[in-house]
C-alpha cells in the first residue's frame, strides 16, 4: 500500500517501490478545469490535487463528466477553462503526446497490425530510445503483466483480459508521471474483472506509478483506489478516501452509489442529542444526521439506509421502538444470504438481507439501527432521485 | 449429397442414428433456399460478361489469315499498334495514382466536422454525374489556350505563352483525374472510416506526433484499401476511350490501347484482331490487379476498429 495516499506528502521523498524510485511526479493539481459541448456544460470547475504515486478513482454513472475529465487531462479534448499543472508545470496548453501520460482506453485501441511486442514499444520507439533499451524495457513490462508467452502474437489473437494486459503494458513502459484509465474492465467479463483488478491494484504498487482511474463500479473504484473522487452530472459530489465514502457520503446521491439502496423520503418529527426521530408515508425510524447543518423538526430529509442495515425484528426488541413493516415481494438466493424487496403500506420498496428464511407475501417486521440511518436534508433536485 | 445416402451395409452398424431431414442436412452444407438470391446476379454476369467474353476470346482465334494465333502476331508485329501499349500505362499509372494519393489527405481531413463539409463532400463527388462529354466541353473551355487557366496565369506573370493541356496528353490525364477521383475519394473516405480513431489518440498519448501517427498508425491500416482504390481506379482510367478522342491526340501520344482495338474492330473491319487487342488489354489490367493484390496479402488485412 501507499503510505501517503490520501494525505498531502509530508516529505519531499515518493515511497520507495521495491527499488524503483516511484513515481517521479510530485504533485498534479487540476485548477477549475472546465469542459462545455456549445451550450452544455459536461465538466463543471473541477478542483483536485493528485499526489505522487496515489490511485484516484473518478466515480460515476455515465455521462457524469467522468470520461471528460480525464480525456481533458490526457489532451484528447481542449478545456474550456481552467488549468492542468504537474509539479509548477503547467500542461494542459501542450498537446498528448508532449503530455507524456500514459493512456489505457476502454476498447484497449491496441494497433492490430502491430504484435504484442511492437504495440508495447512503440512509445519508446516513438521516443527514439536505442534499440538494446527498447527491447529490454519491453521485455521486462511484458514479463511483468505476463504476456511474454505472446510477444510474438497479434492482439487480434489475444484473449480479452490479455489485450487488457497488452494496454495497461503499454501504457506503463513509458514509466509516465500518470497513468491515466479509461474504464478498462468494462468489457470483460465478472470473473476476468476481478482478476484483472487485482492485477492493476500489483502493477499500480509494483510501478508506484501515479493513476487516475475513471470507472462507473463503485466496488472497482472502492477496492482499487486510494481516495476517490464522485461526480454528479458534471459537478464533485464529494472527495475522500473509500472508507469516507463509505461510512459518510456526503448526500444521498454519493450514498446511493455506495450501497445505500434504500433512500426514503421522511419528515423530521423530533430531534435529541443522539439523533433523530423521523416519520412519515407510514414508517417511523430513527437515525443519525449526516449533515453538518442542524436538522429542525417538520424538516423534509432522505434517510439512507444499506439493504445490510435493515434486520428482521426479534420478538425480544419490541421495546426498541416503532418500525418498519413490509410485505416481502421477491426473494433472491444469494448464497448465505437473502436478498429481500419489500413494500410498505405506503408503497415504497424496501432492500434488506436476510439470513433468516423469509418467503415472498410474508409480512415482515423491520429494525434499523439508529446509528445506520444517515439522515440528509431533502434537497428540491433530489426529490425525484430519492423516490426512485 | 448422396454420400450420405451410402448403401446400409457400407455403415459400420445396424443401428445408424435416426437419419436428419435432408433440408437440414442440407443447411448444414450451406444449401438452402438463400443461395435462390444469387440467381438474378450470376445471370447477369453470365449472359453480360461471360458469354460476350469467351465469345469475343474464340473470335481472337479465328483470323482470316495467319492461323490460330495470326492477330496477336499481327498486333505484335505492328510497331504502332503496340506502343498503344506504353501509351496507355504512361496515362493510367499516373491518374490513378495521382487520384489515390490525392484522395488520402483530403479523407484524412474529411474524418472531422467542420462547417460546409456536406457541401465540400457533394463538391468532390459530382464529377460522378458529369458525362465525358461534359467533362471534355470543360477541360476544353477552362484549360484550353484562351481559357481561364492560361488567363489566370499570365495575369500573375507566371507565363509568357499560354500552357498547352488540350488535345494532348495533359487533356487526357485531366480528365481521367477529373473522373476517377471521386470514386477513389469515396472509398478512401470509407476505408479511412473503418479505421477507429481511438486508435491515433492511443498513438498520440504515446507520443506520436502527426506524422508519426499518420506513418506509423493509419497509414499501414489504410493501405490494403488504398491498394484496392487503386486497382480500381486503374482499371477504369485503362479503359479509357472518349476523352482520349476528345480532349486528347487520338493519332498520336493518346493513342491508347482502346482506340488501336476500335480502329481495327469498326475502321477496318478486322473483328478478330479488334477481340486480340481486348483479350491483351484484359490481361494486361488482370497483370496489374494480380500484382497489386499479390502486394496487398503481405499486409495486414484484419480488423481496424472501426465501423467500416
Amino acid at each position: 500500500m501507499n503510505p501517503t495516499a490520501g494525505q498531502p506528502l509530508p516529505t519531499q521523498q515518493p515511497a520507495p517501490h521495491e527499488g524503483r524510485t516511484g513515481s517521479q511526479v510530485r504533485e498534479l493539481r487540476l485548477e477549475g478545469v472546465t469542459r462545455n459541448y456549445g451550450a452544455h456544460t459536461a465538466l463543471h470547475p473541477l478542483d483536485l490535487t493528485v499526489h505522487g504515486g496515489e490511485f484516484v478513482a473518478l466515480l460515476g454513472p455515465s455521462g457524469c463528466g467522468k470520461t471528460t475529465a480525464l480525456n481533458c487531462l490526457a489532451g484528447l479534448l481542449p478545456l474550456t477553462g481552467g488549468r492542468i499543472t504537474l509539479d509548477g508545470q503547467r500542461v494542459d496548453t501542450l498537446p498528448p503526446e508532449k503530455r507524456g501520460f500514459g493512456m489505457v482506453f476502454q476498447n484497449y485501441a491496441l494497433f492490430p497490425h502491430l504484435t504484442v511486442r511492437a504495440n508495447v514499444a512503440f512509445g519508446l520507439k516513438m521516443r527514439k530510445l536505442p534499440k538494446a533499451e527498447i527491447g529490454h524495457r519491453v521485455d521486462e513490462v511484458l514479463r511483468l503483466v505476463r504476456l511474454s508467452e505472446q510477444a510474438r502474437k497479434h492482439p487480434g489473437q489475444l484473449s480479452g483480459g490479455q489485450q487488457q494486459r497488452v494496454a495497461i503494458a503499454r501504457a506503463i513502459v513509458l514509466e509516465p508521471p500518470l497513468v491515466l484509465m479509461d474504464e478498462p474492465l468494462s468489457n470483460l467479463d465478472a470473473a476476468l474483472r476481478l482478476e484483472m483488478r487485482t492485477e492493476i491494484r500489483r502493477i499500480h504498487q509494483q510501478f508506484g506509478l501515479t493513476t487516475l482511474y475513471v470507472t462507473h463500479d463503485q466496488e472497482e473504484a472502492l477496492s482499487l483506489a486510494d481516495r476517490l473522487v464522485v461526480l454528479h452530472e458534471g459537478r464533485v459530489s464529494q472527495i475522500g478516501t473509500p472508507a469516507d465514502l463509505y461510512e459518510h457520503p456526503a448526500n444521498p446521491h454519493v450514498a446511493a452509489f455506495m450501497g445505500y439502496r434504500n433512500l426514503l423520503n421522511l419528515t423530521i418529527a423530533s430531534t435529541d442529542t443522539t439523533g433523530v426521530h423521523a416519520r412519515g408515508r407510514g414508517l417511523e425510524l430513527r437515525g443519525t444526521p449526516a449533515t453538518d447543518h442542524p436538522l429542525s423538526p417538520d424538516q423534509d430529509v432522505v434517510v439512507a439506509i444499506r439493504p445490510e442495515d435493515i434486520h428482521l425484528a426479534q420478538h425480544d426488541d419490541a421495546a426498541a421502538g416503532p418500525g418498519i413493516e413490509a410485505v416481502a415481494e421477491v426473494v433472491e438466493y444469494h448464497g448465505r444470504q437473502l436478498h429481500v424487496e419489500a413494500l410498505t403500506g405506503a408503497g415504497d420498496r424496501i432492500h434488506l438481507t436476510s439470513t433468516s428464511p423469509v418467503h415472498p407475501n410474508d409480512t415482515l417486521s423491520l429494525t434499523v439501527p439508529a446509528d445506520r440511518a444517515l439522515v440528509f436534508p431533502r434537497e428540491p433536485e433530489e426529490l425525484q432521485e430519492a423516490t426512485g | 449429397m448422396t454420400s450420405t445416402l451410402s448403401p446400409p451395409g457400407a455403415g459400420p452398424g445396424p443401428s445408424t442414428p435416426e437419419r436428419v431431414a435432408l433440408r437440414h442436412r442440407l443447411a448444414e452444407r450451406g444449401v438452402d433456399r438463400t443461395l435462390l438470391l444469387l440467381l438474378p446476379g450470376l445471370l447477369a454476369v453470365v449472359a453480360l460478361f461471360c458469354y460476350p467474353f469467351l465469345y469475343g476470346l474464340q473470335i481472337s482465334f479465328q483470323p482470316t489469315t495467319g492461323g490460330t494465333l495470326g492477330s496477336y502476331r499481327a498486333f505484335f508485329d505492328n510497331s504502332y499498334a503496340v506502343g498503344s501499349i506504353a501509351i496507355t500505362f504512361k496515362l493510367a499509372l499516373p491518374a490513378a495514382l495521382i487520384n489515390v494519393g490525392a484522395s488520402v489527405p483530403i479523407s484524412y481531413r474529411m474524418r472531422r466536422d467542420f462547417r460546409g463539409k456536406r457541401l465540400l463532400l457533394a463538391l468532390l463527388v459530382v464529377p460522378i454525374t458529369l458525362g465525358t462529354v461534359l467533362t471534355a466541353e470543360g477541360i476544353v473551355e477552362f484549360f484550353g489556350p484562351v481559357g481561364w487557366f492560361n488567363q489566370t496565369l499570365r495575369t500573375l506573370h507566371l507565363i509568357h505563352t499560354p500552357l498547352t493541356l488540350t488535345y494532348n496528353y495533359w487533356g487526357v490525364l485531366l480528365s481521367l483525374v477529373i473522373s476517377g477521383f471521386p470514386f477513389a475519394f469515396l472509398l478512401t473516405h470509407s476505408y479511412l472510416s473503418g479505421i477507429h480513431p481511438a486508435l491515433e489518440r492511443a498513438a498520440a498519448t504515446l507520443g506520436a506526433d502527426w506524422r508519426q501517427r499518420f506513418r506509423h498508425i493509419t497509414f499501414p491500416l489504410l493501405l490494403p484499401g488504398l491498394m484496392t482504390t487503386f486497382v480500381l481506379t486503374f482499371v477504369l482510367a485503362f479503359a479509357v476511350f472518349p476523352s482520349a478522342i476528345m480532349v486528347g491526340d487520338p493519332d498520336g501520344r493518346t493513342h491508347v490501347i482502346s482506340i488501336e482495338a476500335y480502329e481495327t474492330a469498326l475502321e477496318r473491319f478486322n473483328y478478330s484482331q479488334g477481340c486480340a487487342i481486348a483479350m491483351i488489354m484484359t490481361a494486361l489490367m488482370l497483370t496489374v490487379i494480380a500484382l497489386t493484390m499479390a502486394l496487398r496479402t503481405r499486409l495486414y488485412r484484419g480488423a481496424t476498429g472501426g465501423k467500416g
